[in-house]
């Protein structure tokens, strides 16, 4: 790798070198200071916070108002932290991404290799749910929620965030096996593979990149989402998002920065390690479809 | 009783019908080639034969079963694709056997099903590989040896060697052609290259815009093409298509043309049938082959109308093997197929030996044989 770079880089002299890496080096802090004050402040003492200056090293370390911000804190009225909504939302999210891939998936799979009459008006009316802004559906939404008897449930979100996120990922997955070679599907029918079959055995090992692709998508859209979170959630239900509006906006007693800086960042967490961890596999698998010939 | 056999099949993609009453029958252990240019319809027939497309109208029977409605699966056919279609994420030993395994053939069956095909294939060694670890050829057997370890009635090759270099295509031909002789396969062959056509086959169709222009062995349809377009189709270089008349004199038939300084040249035909003889008077497209047209020492000894007619020779072009040489007759381009070490000049008049036997001659207007 270091090698190939190496060979096919521009050439350069050292002092633009040395000038290039100043010039991304300073970007990359820009970019990271408000993430440093916040990592900062949440190991603070509050005093320290109110009485002195935002962007000063801690002089006491303290993990305190990340303790507080998981177990003890003060959401709404009751004083739980954040914890149990963390929970509420990995039960939440986890389904939906499921689904909503898995059915993403056999969607593109139908759309491109069992074409019927009128797909492609299908697939163009499907993608209208890319489009349409979350607002539009709160109410008619909310109307079907109440009659599945569903409003105010972890499934009820569920539902929401997979009907919503099907637009996405059966664009993803339709367009990626659009490029799939249909030989394979006729090979695999002449094998006697049924249509589940070939779903499985041959196109799902080969969608890699596009599962990846459209979990980023959704993991992150799903776990962000305050709106509907805060619509259609019950207080036994409700989101990390709306938990954590809940933290910050309360408006009795001492704002507790420290403790808000560190609630902020656990919510914050779970999508970034998918990025770190899913993104490795995302660009391996690039790599894996572009070396096979 | 035949083994495989498409009655009146036609199939129409809306209003535009791209086949058109197909009629063909092929005989158990038949090399049968389908062969045309792209788009006259040989791959849309082989996929109604595989069921993988509908049938407008008409029947296919495999072993006298209709098979209408018949799943692919259930047809007992195999087919090899273009691209080969390997499962890019199983293993080779996994893409031959995945067949087995949704027919629900039992695991030890399955294995030795696969050491029996590999053998043939030499591909044992290959068994942990993905498809994406092999070469061109390589994969070419594994889509082989999925197709041979079913045991089909009738192997469908959708135009298997066209991925491969020309070095690797002549091997896998012969390949092919050993396979069918050691198993007394069933073959039905898809390709657009008349070569393979005609070393491959036991019979060929020519196919051209939906129709099949000509159904016969290797050497009918290379001798006797039954219009111009097989005529030209087959055979490299094609056969020269000579602008000329009938004339009849004292019972005897003659085409006549001119040679390239303009003087007129007749060539009797051996056994005029009576449709020639009706033509007296009027002008044909006189059709011979290259290698009827050569050297005088090169022609063909045991023929006994061999005409020598002189001409101008024109662009010579070594070939190793043979020497072609352009000239003109009435008018048109023709290639003569000589001997490597014949002794011609560019621009020079040359003694050219014409093999009347096998000319062929055809009518201008429908373009069909004059028989």
């Amino acid at each position: 790798m270091a090698v190939a770079s190496v060979e096919t880089s521009i050439r350069t002299g050292s002092m633009t070198r040395v000038f290039l890496y100043l010039v991304l080096i300073l970007f990359s802090l820009f970019y990271l200071l408000p993430f440093v004050v916040m990592v900062l402040n949440s190991l603070k003492p509050l005093s320290e916070i109110t009485g002195g200056n935002m962007m000063a090293l801690p002089e006491v370390w303290t993990v305190e108002p990340w303790i507080s911000a998981w177990a003890t804190a003060q959401i709404g009225i009751e004083p739980t932290g954040l914890s149990p909504y963390f929970w509420n939302s990995i039960k939440m999210v986890v389904p939906a991404v499921a689904i909503s891939t898995m059915l993403g998936a056999l969607n593109g799979y139908v759309l491109t290799k069992w074409r019927f009459r009128g797909d492609t008006i299908f697939f163009g009316l499907m993608l209208f749910a890319c489009f349409i802004p979350f607002q539009i559906v709160l109410i008619p939404m909310a109307r079907v929620l109440g009659l599945t008897g569903l409003a105010g449930s972890t499934p009820g979100l569920v539902l929401v965030h997979v009907v919503y996120g099907l637009g996405f990922t059966t664009l993803y997955f339709r367009n990626y096996y659009m490029a799939f070679p249909t030989e394979l599907v006729r090979a695999a029918q002449i094998d006697g593979a049924g249509f589940f079959n070939i779903f499985w055995r041959i196109l799902l090992p080969s969608s890699g990149p596009i599962i990846v692709v459209s979990v980023i998508w959704q993991f992150t859209n799903i776990w962000n989402d305050f709106l509907f979170g805060a619509s259609f959630a019950d207080l036994d239900s409700q989101p990390m998002t709306v938990a954590l509006n809940n933290l910050v906006s309360s408006s009795t007693g001492v704002k507790e920065y420290n403790v808000h800086f560190a609630g902020a960042i656990i919510a914050a967490l779970p999508t970034l390690v998918v990025y770190i961890v899913a993104g490795r596999y995302f660009v391996r698998g690039l790599m894996a479809g572009s070396v096979k010939g | 009783m035949s083994f495989l056999k498409i009655e009146n099949v036609t199939k129409s993609f809306g209003p535009v019908e791209v086949l058109h009453k197909v009629d063909i029958t092929v005989e158990e252990g038949e090399f049968l080639v389908l062969v045309g240019p792209s788009g006259c319809g040989k791959s849309t027939l082989l996929n109604m034969i595989a069921g993988l497309e509908e049938i407008s109208s008409g029947e296919i029977y495999i072993k006298d079963q209709p098979m209408g409605g018949v799943h692919p699966s259930n047809r007992n056919i195999a087919m090899v694709f273009q691209s080969y279609a390997l499962y890019p994420n199983m293993t080779v030993a996994q893409n031959i056997t995945f067949g087995l395994e949704m027919h629900k053939v039992p695991k030890p069956e399955r294995e030795a099903a696969l050491d029996k095909v590999s053998k043939i294939l030499q591909i044992e060694q290959l068994h942990d590989r993905k498809p994406g670890q092999l070469s061109g050829g390589q994969r070419q057997r594994v889509a082989m040896g999925r197709a041979l370890v079913r045991n089909p009635d009738v192997f469908l090759f959708d135009e298997p060697l066209s991925n491969l270099d020309a070095k690797l295509r002549v091997d896998m031909r012969t390949e092919i052609k050993k396979l069918h002789q050691n198993l007394a396969a069933t073959i039905v062959y898809v390709t657009h290259d008349q070569i393979e056509a005609l070393t491959l086959s036991t019979r060929i169709a020519v196919m051209n815009n939906g129709y099949v222009q000509q159904l016969g062995t290797p050497k009918e349809i290379y001798d006797t093409p039954a219009n111009i377009f097989v005529a030209s189709f087959i055979g490299s270089p094609s056969m020269n298509l000579i602008p000329a008349s009938v004339r009849m004199e004292d019972g005897d038939c003659f085409a006549e043309t001119t040679n390239s300084t303009g003087d007129v040249i007749s060539l009797k035909f051996p056994n005029p049938g009576e449709a020639l003889r009706a033509y007296n008077g009027k002008s044909i497209i006189l059709g011979i082959r290259p290698e009827a047209i050569t050297d005088p020492e090169g022609a063909d000894r045991h023929s006994k109308n061999i005409q020598t007619v002189k001409n101008t020779a024109g662009v010579i072009e070594p070939a190793g093997s043979d020497t072609f040489v352009a000239n003109t007759l009435g008018g048109a381009e023709c290639v003569a197929r000589m001997r490597a070490d014949a002794e011609v000049h560019f621009g020079e008049i040359f003694d050219f030996a014409i093999n009347m036997d096998k000319a062929v001659p055809f009518d201008p207007e429908n373009e069909n044989r004059i028989i």
